[in-house]
């Protein structure tokens, strides 16, 4: 039987690094003040937020219909669209793709989907030089490693240590850390493998049902960069990606940068709706799991996800953990309500990875009961006896809170209290998986949800 | 069984009780003054930069102080002349050298620098991305407030292709320090022309 590593183990490598945590959650931390900010220019950020979360809601609804839709219009305007139940079914399409149309050199953007199907290794094993164009995914990926977040996947690494990778891979100056010269350095690097690329991979943010068109958003031009140029657009989607209509896309392009950066939208927001003449564009629609989680009426609501990062941004245990302690493609909050759909073994620690503070959801743009759901799940682990003993005490006693939302409101408000006057000697107990290497997070004062029940007036 | 089929299966089988849509989204209009506000605001703090003009020459004397007109300059607007001829690329690739690009944007929103640019905008799809430098040309009436009222205007499968364009490439990749200019244009000025 496979041995897996716990969350609070696996955190503990990052942990030995007292500086670095610091440092790691101070980023992070100031990436949610900025979502704060941005947040709360809009008095309709609220409506916003549930209108999202309907949307999402009648597409989970209707997702085969829409899907047919979809695929229909997508068809119509040129489009290829290929179906794929798993990775590996995702994958040989790729790679069946290229060898139709003699890719040799191809780019990537960002995309959370090809990471989730181990792409990039499939496509390396038969011999294809992957190129990441993304500065982080780049980065990560001369270092060998995998995003440690979703959106930021370089987050755990300072420049010094960028500037090292860069001046083995890259050759810059030894030493040489400043931000402006390592992101030229790429800019010349990456430059020379648009050019060469004749097929481009992106992920989607947005496929739209009534035009049959997809969205792609970045801060870089990455993805148009890569499309534009060669003859050949894969584009990669997961099937719940989709949206109705066209004008949708005004309530999720107002919500996901803000809430993912705190910038009031991301400086490219592309819309492939039929290929330019003579070149090919492919769509693949990706189950991997996906319909099984609508199956799961507790956690179905995951799938509304927008892959924003705020929940990870927010979450105590993230920011002091690291996304490579969940051993997960998406890390977070998210990532430990979705993972355990996937194995569950494997992923049997992640529901436990959290203080259930309920930061995620009060953050989350389409309003994702995460906590609950986190909950929900640590009760499906304990019947099937997986729990982590230490975990199971505190667990028991989750159970009763929980149980209503009454009793978990007044818990919420007494542990906070309860960790600000805790001795640190009881935080440390062997008890708390997290406390035994860590002071625990700050405190706030008041929830979010007590905060904004006072400055909503 | 196709793949198709058994997910098309698999969804009609797990899907919840069907809810409805929800209307759209609109709210008031906002004057004019506040609207170029608003946008220079937001460009800004996209990474870009807006010059209110009154007229097409304008353009023209602030591009002669601050691009080298040895470069290679395209420029779609037909009142200002670039020096390469745009009709003569064929290639995309070729567009490699272009220091500067001059368009024109459809819409812009107010909310957040964006600006419409559907692809009979470009030229070539690629142009907007390689350049070193891009301007965009955009009248003040039509300006928006936001998104949603943006998608009222354009039909956004027109065009084979279309972006939001809402400043310069830029990455915060490296410990979270802006860096303008990632693998685009390392500038965006926007010509606000409002008589
Ligand atoms: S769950 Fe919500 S907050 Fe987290 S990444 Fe998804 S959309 Fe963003």
């Amino acid at each position: 039987m496979a041995v897996y590593k716990t969350h609070a183990a696996a955190a503990d490598e990052f942990l030995k690094d007292e500086e670095r945590t610091h440092w790691h959650d101070d980023t992070l931390w100031h990436v949610r003040t900025k979502r704060d900010t941005a947040a709360q220019k809009l008095p309709e950020w609220e409506v916003l937020r549930e209108n999202a979360s309907q949307i999402k809601e009648y597409v989970l609804s209707h997702l085969d219909e829409l899907l047919v839709q979809f695929e229909k219009n997508a068809t119509a305007n040129g489009i290829e669209v290929l179906w794929a139940k798993n990775a590996q079914e995702h994958n040989e399409h790729v790679y069946r793709i290229f060898q139709e149309n003699k890719v040799k050199n191809l780019v990537k953007s960002k995309s959370i989907l090809t990471e989730e199907c181990g792409l990039n290794h499939f496509l390396e094993e038969k011999g294809y030089d992957v190129v990441d164009t993304d500065l982080g995914e780049r980065i990560i990926q001369f270092n060998d490693q995998v995003p440690s977040h979703i959106v930021m996947p370089a987050i755990h690494l300072k420049k010094k240590e960028i500037g090292d990778i860069f001046h083995k891979h890259l050759g810059t100056d030894a030493g040489a850390d400043d931000p402006q010269y390592l992101t030229e350095a790429a800019r010349i690097h990456l430059r020379e493998k648009f050019i060469q690329a004749n097929a481009a991979i992106t992920g989607v943010n947005f496929g739209i049902a009534e035009t049959g068109g997809f969205v792609v958003c970045t801060n870089e031009g990455n993805a148009d960069m890569g499309t534009h140029l060669a003859d050949v657009h894969i584009a990669c989607m997961g099937i719940e990606k989709l949206i109705p209509r066209a004008a949708d896309l005004g309530v999720y392009l107002r919500l996901l940068a803000r809430s993912a950066t705190g910038q009031s939208i991301t400086n490219y927001t592309s819309h492939f709706h039929r290929p330019s003449a003579g070149k090919k564009m492919y769509l693949i629609l990706v189950d991997n799991g996906r319909t099984e989680q609508l199956g799961r009426e507790d956690f179905r609501n995951s799938l509304k996800c927008i892959r924003c990062g705020a929940c990870m941004n927010t979450c105590p245990i993230y920011r002091r953990s690291s996304g490579f302690s969940y051993g997960s493609t998406v890390p977070g909050p998210i990532g430990s309500i979705l993972s355990p759909g996937i194995d569950l073994k494997k992923h049997s620690t992640l529901p436990f990875a959290s203080t259930l503070c309920g930061s995620c959801s009060d953050v989350c743009p389409v309003k994702i009961n995460i906590h609950e759901q986190l909950y929900k799940w640590r009760q499906v682990i304990t019947k099937e006896g997986d729990a982590q003993p230490a975990k199971k005490w505190s667990m028991k006693l989750a159970g009763k809170v929980l149980g209503s939302p009454a009793w978990y409101n007044f818990m919420g408000k007494s542990a906070r209290t309860a960790l600000k006057i805790t001795p640190a000697s009881l935080i440390y107990t062997k008890l708390n998986a997290w406390g035994k290497k860590r002071d625990l997070p700050e405190v706030p004062k008041e929830s979010f949800k007590e905060w904004y029940k006072k400055n909503r007036k | 069984m196709s793949s198709k089929e058994q997910i098309l299966a698999a969804v009609k089988k797990n899907k919840p009780d069907a809810t409805g849509l929800p209307e759209h989204l609109s709210y008031p209009k906002e004057e004019i003054n506040q609207l170029i506000e608003h946008f220079q605001q937001a460009s800004l703090l996209n990474g870009g930069k807006t010059i209110v003009i009154k007229r097409l020459e304008e353009i023209s004397s602030y591009l002669q102080v601050h691009f080298d007109k040895k470069l290679q300059i395209v420029s779609l607007i037909p009142e200002l002349k670039g020096s390469l001829d745009i009709t003569t690329i064929l290639d995309p690739h070729d567009l490699e050298a272009v220091e500067l690009a001059v368009l024109k944007g459809t819409w812009a929103v107010a909310e957040n620098a964006a600006i419409w640019m559907p692809e009979e905008n470009l030229a070539h799809r690629a142009l907007p991305f390689i350049a070193q430098h891009l301007a965009v040309v955009i009248e003040s009436r039509h300006l928006v407030r936001d998104m949603h009222a943006v998608y009222e205007k354009i039909k956004v499968d027109d065009p084979g292709y279309g972006v939001f364009i809402a400043g310069p490439s830029k990455t915060a990749d490296i410990e979270q320090s802006l860096v303008i200019g990632a693998h685009g244009p390392r500038s965006m000025t926007v010509f606000l022309l409002s008589e």
